[in-house]
């Protein structure tokens, strides 16, 4: 009997689907985007829209080449609370399901308030945060941010974290684990890419939640004060372009957190 | 080492209460030899896998005493005094072949040089030391079941318990896991208690079999593969599944599973040579 395996293996390279992408999905969006932005530019010439109304793509993006160093000023700033909330929420929200999945009554308290956390639109709250410590500083909105994440990257993590095979939990008993251990070897692994599915969907939360906790006041130099500083002094197509610059901050969110699930999912069997 | 691997005394496993009551397994004693390849074989629902996570303590009898090299089956699953697979590999898939076989050596602490020189040997052992830097999903079933093996074998424990290791195998590979867990058994020279489906493979591996049956679980017979003339103790070589002993042993088993008397008398019986009987 020889010992030589002649098992076939299967696909060997990681499981990272950015990889594999056909041009036709990139193209197809791009050929939409486009068709949009020319219907848009000549509905506002034909029909001889007035800015204040809505500013044609050209005048937003004439505004964003001249204003390109305020937008990303602006952006800066916004990002820097969204990015700081994100990540305080984040551990937050993983330290938290770690607790309630591991404690069945935490998880027990803690499901009515998380609940009504999700619900609660947490911007509401950046007038109160503001009077609580002050408008001159950028506590309240990196609070706002961080609540916005917190709660979907709980769910998710929590989620995750049941998704523990039952082959794993019996093999850490086999071997004697300590309840560290457990979690360290095969809880947070498991739950992994759930918390970056979590984070995926809050990223863009964060931003919004930062962005918009600026129209409550606080200090000025974010996305969300320009955009209404500009509003307010009728300069509409600039007013849209720290929106255009908003929606470039957004995505940026969004595709860093995605390619970080993807790197983090791709030896995970797909569900 | 006189203390035997195993000693399973009056044992008694139900499962709830009351009207729902459930007795998996009832009055089983059992003894397995240092050394000792044993083999639990039954229908669907005699209690073998039971009885296996009873001894690793992965459950609690509801009466009578498990002993493990002499001690409770607790204290032996805290020493680590044996290592375990089941049937489905059950490996870690964010960690590669070799972290997976390492994981017991990691998480009792053991040196990292210490663990390297582990997982080279274990690899080496199990034929895959070109898959070490591969993850579980780039693996086949039967590769995969490799890997669990050497990770049961990782802390070298003198008793190996494997629950249907290879009832997820296509036949072909089966029987060459079978072989390879024949050589491994003779390298290591641990005792092992294996639940299975599969006759052949009963008689193939084990120095006894153990026969049960369902409803309440309990132990039938056991068949010593040894008294029917095959080859010696874990020397089995291939030609051992064509030999006339393993045939007869076969039967006996088969005469015990289906609640008749030992057969051990009557001839061979070729037409059901390799017949699954599930």
């Amino acid at each position: 009997m020889a010992a030589v395996d002649t098992t076939v293996t299967r696909d060997t390279r990681a499981r990272f689907p950015i990889t594999e992408v056909r041009w036709s999905t990139v193209v197809a969006p791009l050929v939409l985007g486009a068709l949009f932005l020319l219907s848009w530019e000549l509905v506002v010439d034909r029909a001889e829209i007035e800015p204040f109304i809505l500013p044609a793509p050209s005048a937003i993006w004439e505004q964003v080449t001249a204003n390109t160093g305020n937008i990303v000023d602006g952006a800066t700033v916004t990002g820097r609370n969204a990015l700081i909330g994100m990540l305080a929420g984040a551990v937050l929200g993983v330290v938290g399901a770690a607790v309630a999945g591991s404690f069945r009554f935490v998880d027990q308290m803690a499901a009515p308030v998380v609940a009504a956390l999700a619900v609660i639109p947490i911007v509401a709250l950046a007038p109160v945060l503001y009077s609580m410590f002050g408008a001159a500083v950028n506590t309240g909105r990196i609070i706002v941010a961080g609540v916005s994440v917190a709660v979907p990257v709980y769910l998710n993590t929590l989620r995750g974290i049941r998704q523990v095979k039952a082959v794993h939990r019996e093999l850490m008993t086999a071997y004697a684990a300590g309840p560290l251990q457990r979690i360290r070897s095969v809880t947070l692994p498991t739950a992994t890419p759930y918390v970056f599915t979590g984070l995926r969907v809050a990223s863009s939360l964060a931003v919004i939640a930062a962005l918009i906790a600026e129209y409550f006041g606080g200090p000025i130099g974010g996305l969300g004060k320009s955009i209404t500083s500009s509003a307010a002094s009728s300069n509409y197509p600039l007013a849209w372009a720290y929106v255009f610059g908003s929606i470039v901050l957004g995505l940026l969110f969004y595709v860093v957190t995605l390619l970080v699930e993807l790197w983090f999912s791709r030896h995970h069997q797909p569900a | 080492m006189t203390e035997p691997a195993i000693s399973v005394t009056g044992v008694d496993r139900v499962f709830g209460k009351g009207r729902k009551q459930v007795v998996a397994l009832t009055d089983v004693d059992l003894t397995v030899a240092d050394g000792e390849f044993v083999a639990l074989i039954g229908p669907s629902g005699c209690g073998k896998s039971t009885l296996l996570r009873l001894v690793a303590d992965l459950d609690t009898a509801t009466s009578g005493e498990i002993k493990v090299f002499g001690k409770g089956a607790r204290q032996a699953r805290l020493d680590q005094d044996y290592g375990i697979a089941f049937q489905q590999a059950g490996l870690l898939p964010w960690r590669t072949v070799a972290g997976n076989i390492e994981l017991p050596l990691k998480i009792h602490g053991a040196a990292p040089a210490l663990r390297k020189a582990r997982v080279a040997e274990l690899l080496e052992l199990v034929g895959l030391t070109d898959f070490a830097k591969n993850h579980p999903d780039q693996l086949s079933g039967g590769m995969q079941q490799r890997v669990a093996i050497a990770r049961a074998l990782a802390e070298s424990p003198r008793l190996l318990l494997m629950d249907e290791p290879f009832g997820a195998l296509d036949e072909i590979t089966r029987e060459r896991m079978q072989n390879e867990l024949v050589r491994i058994c003779a390298e290591t020279g641990a005792a092992v208690l294996f639940v299975t489906h599969s006759i052949p493979e009963a008689v193939f591996l084990s120095d006894r079999v153990v026969v049960m049956s369902p409803r309440p679980g309990r132990i039938t017979g056991i068949v010593d593969v040894r008294a029917d003339g095959l080859a010696d103790h874990h020397d089995r070589t291939e030609r051992a599944r064509d030999q006339e002993g393993f045939f007869r042993a076969v039967a006996e088993v088969r005469a015990l599973l289906h609640g008749g008397a030992s057969t051990s008398s009557a001839g061979v019986e070729p037409a059901g040579v390799g017949v699954e009987e599930r």
